[in-house]
């Protein structure tokens, strides 16, 4: 490890105190805890999962740490109605991707901050279908998740409180379920259109459970439609990990250390992790714990357990399966778009207002196990212009001439499933970042199956769009999202955590964020993860109370 | 074409409730300091105007948008996206080994520089190269991939994040702390840009 970059930012979780979220400058009392005192927990990531699970920690009365290699931000003064501006949300540390699929990571699918990817997500708020927590046994492919939805739904539950999600009265799939803490949203056009396609097609359609509240919570206010929420939300209205569960955590007496980059988990003569090596204003510094959790989302989680290698555990932690990195997943986001006669002016509101999971809940007339999810979408112009001229290829008047149709537009973007396959992983790669640790190399290749999905999902997608009106339709490839590469299982053969994110060759070694997941699912994960999060927390507290940590 | 959205100035809002503080600050930034040369040569900049000037062409604009310059920028500060394909050299490698051969292409076929030919020459070779049929000298990087991937994405991206493109679009632009209130089909607020009919 050397010496480290220089950063652009400066540490403001020091001192005794952190930034208070919600006022320009303000600050929150922070309780510290010295680095040579042992922590109960430290925790790596304040994303959907680590930033819940510290929440959950403390105020089950744990001590706890939670580093982020990221900034503090105060949304209502750090961030502006900007894309290029705002490009400071993303993890664009140096990494490799390649395979037959390379998948496109920075902006298109992490975050590096305190709240995590949170700050930057669409706030699309799903639940997985019951079966897919038993997809093997119950619909025939992938693996059968170590828990299932009986175990996860009081979780659902309790994260869609928590974060107040704004939903419909009646969601027309998945199990009878209480309904949405605050009332749904107002469609915008695009989602006007997508219930006109979906009418048109005879399929169900709702409005999208979102993670942005619909009238006024404590500090903040409604959402005002502005249509930012991938580049932050500046309003607070978007109920992120760094605006719900971290202000919790620090309540309850948890630490957040910002711009803390974790290098390396130390493990004692016992062969139990003794705590983290972290660089923080311009050194490396080591932070004793009882217990370190890993949470910086599927790629730097396993990057972190990979480089933790030591002579007792040359292949890396929790690694004695040598899965750690595999059967990474990402979601298929082949969208479909066109051009309507009416104004749609698709930049306000958030992007994804209205969803349809008919083929996540339809298994019959499909060449294709598992399914996908599909919402309309609300690019801003410097997205925009990327996907048009990458996709088309167009340029000169050409593209001007598809660009200025911008207030025409309209799309549809599936969630595809797709499988977990052992050779899509996250290694390391020789080369070093300017921490002077090794930087992730990720190989990815779709499956038969994962094509089969995007090729329905782009045919229908685009049926569906023809049938709202919509002319001159053509599509895009795309991902989005990033799960498994440290999957829970029964077997300690065949996963890297048990069911409680718990590794089973370090018993005080933990991983709570996306790299949990055995399968994909149709929809977007940040619900999952926050509810599995708030369950490892649940039974942390038990398994404490029983002398069983 | 006549104008789309006639009269429409993203900036005419600088001092109404779209916009907040912070935005003002980036975009005064964006507007007033464009970037000096630091990264390429005076070479590569020339034909970086050339093919900008074929690829996003600005010719009924008084006051065109800077694009070369942030181009630039972007490689001398060592920004980018976070993220390269295994197998493919570092960003600035690229750049400059692409502008090189797109140059070694012109040469190959009319021994000239690409800034030497006129329009329909220019064309011809960048449609050529859209369909990734080029000669020797791309190391790296194919011609499809860094003519489209490379090299327009970040001039539309650029483009596409200047205040005038957005009026040009019709685009709201900055919204914060207001934002929209009539979301409907069809519907517009009246601080939206106004369509031609
Ligand atoms: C543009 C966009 C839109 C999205 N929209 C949605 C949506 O609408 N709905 C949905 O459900 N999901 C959405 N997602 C996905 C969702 O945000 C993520 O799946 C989720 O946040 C992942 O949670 P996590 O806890 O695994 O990781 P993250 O939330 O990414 O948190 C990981 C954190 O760990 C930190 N970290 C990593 N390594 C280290 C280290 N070594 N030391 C210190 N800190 C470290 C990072 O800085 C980061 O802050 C979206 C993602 C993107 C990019
Ligand atoms: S549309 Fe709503 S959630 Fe999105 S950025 Fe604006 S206020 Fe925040």
């Amino acid at each position: 490890m050397s010496a480290g970059p220089a950063s652009a930012h400066t540490t403001r979780a020091v001192a005794g105190r952190a930034p208070d979220v919600f006022e320009r400058g303000g600050w929150t009392p922070m309780r510290q805890n010295a680095d040579r005192e042992a922590v109960d927990f430290a925790i790596v990531g304040t994303g959907a999962g680590g930033a819940t699970l510290a929440a959950k920690l403390a105020e089950a009365g744990f001590t706890v740490v939670a580093f982020d290699a990221g900034p503090y931000w105060r949304p209502l003064e750090d961030f502006a109605s900007d894309e290029t501006e705002q490009g400071k949300l993303f993890w664009t540390d140096e990494r490799l991707t390649g395979g037959d699929d390379p998948v496109e990571l920075g902006a298109n699918n992490s975050g590096r901050g305190v709240g995590g990817s949170t700050v930057h997500f669409s706030m699309v708020s799903l639940r997985f279908r019951p079966e897919w927590f038993k997809a093997r046994s119950r619909l025939g492919y992938g693996t059968d998740w170590p828990l299932g939805y009986d175990q996860i739904a009081p979780y659902y539950d309790e994260v869609e409180r928590a974060l107040c999600v704004s939903g419909p009265i009646r969601y027309p799939w998945g199990p009878r379920r209480r309904r949405y803490p605050y009332r749904e949203h107002p469609l915008n056009a695009p989602g006007e259109l997508l219930a006109r396609g979906a009418r048109a097609m005879g399929i169900k359609w709702s409005s999208t459970p979102l993670a942005t509240v619909s009238a006024p919570r404590g500090k903040s206010p409604p959402c005002v439609y502005r249509g930012f929420c991938i580049h932050g939300c500046s309003t607070n209205a978007k109920q992120s990990a760094l605006i719900v569960w971290i202000p919790r955590a620090l309540k309850a007496g948890a630490e957040v250390r910002d711009l803390a980059m974790v290098g390396r988990i130390e493990v004692d003569a016992a062969g139990l992790a003794a705590g983290v090596h972290y660089h923080r204003d311009g050194e490396w510094r080591f932070q004793r714990a009882r217990n370190v959790v890993v949470a910086g989302y599927a790629i730097e989680t396993p990057r972190l357990l990979l480089n933790s290698a030591c002579p007792a555990f040359p292949q890396g932690l929790a690694n004695r399966s040598g899965l750690v990195g595999t059967h990474l997943m990402v979601h298929g986001g082949n969208a479909a778009w066109g051009t309507f006669e009416e104004e749609v002016r698709w930049n306000k509101g958030p992007p994804n207002m209205a969803v349809s999971e008919h083929w996540n809940y339809e298994d019959r007339g499909k060449d294709f196990h598992g399914g996908y999810a599909f919402m309309c979408q609300g690019p801003l112009p410097r997205e925009w212009a990327r996907t048009v001229a990458g996709t088309r290829g167009l340029w000169g008047e050409g593209l001007h001439a598809e660009m200025e149709k911008y207030n025409h537009m309209a799309g549809l973007g599936p969630v595809c499933e797709s499988d977990a396959q052992a050779r899509n992983r996250v290694e390391l790669a020789d080369e070093v970042d300017s921490y002077g640790l090794r930087i992730p190399r990720v190989t990815y290749a779709f499956s038969d199956n994962d094509r089969r999905i995007q090729r329905h999902a782009v045919a229908y997608l685009s049926e569906t769009l023809r049938a709202a009106g919509g002319r001159d339709i053509w599509s895009s490839d795309d991902t989005s999202h990033l799960m498994g590469s440290c999957r829970m299982g029964d077997d300690p053969a065949t996963s890297v955590v048990d069911a409680d994110g718990r590794s089973w060759d370090i018993r005080n070694l933990w991983i709570c964020d996306g790299s949990l997941f055995c399968t994909s699912g149709g929809v977007n994960p940040s619900l999952t993860i926050q509810a599995l999060a708030c369950r490892v927390g649940d039974r942390i507290a038990a398994m404490a109370r029983r002398g069983e940590l | 074409m006549p104008e789309r959205y006639p009269g429409y100035d993203v900036l005419g809002k600088w001092n109404s409730p779209s916009f907040d503080a912070v935005t003002r600050e980036v975009l005064a930034r964006r507007l007033g300091a464009v970037p000096k040369r630091r990264f390429f040569t005076r070479g590569e900049w020339e034909l970086l105007e050339a093919l900008g000037a074929h690829l996003i062409p600005q010719s009924k604009r008084a006051d065109p948008i800077p694009i070369t310059p942030w181009i630039d920028a972007m490689l001398a500060d060592g920004g980018g996206e976070g993220f390269h394909r295994v197998g493919e050299p570092r960003d600035a490698e690229v750049w400059r080994t692409g502008l090189a051969a797109i140059d070694g292409e012109a040469r190959r076929r009319h021994q000239a520089r690409f800034i030497d030919l006129g329009p329909p020459m220019r064309e011809a070779l960048l449609r050529d190269l859209r369909a990734g049929a080029a000669g020797d000298g791309w190391s790296g990087v194919g011609p499809r991939r860094f003519l489209i991937d490379f090299l327009l994405k970040a001039m539309a991206a650029i483009y596409y994040s200047h205040p005038a493109a957005w009026s040009e679009i019709g685009f709201g632009g900055p919204a914060s702390p207001r934002g929209y209130v009539r979301l409907q089909l069809g519907r517009r607020d009246p601080w939206e840009a106004g369509e031609a009919k």
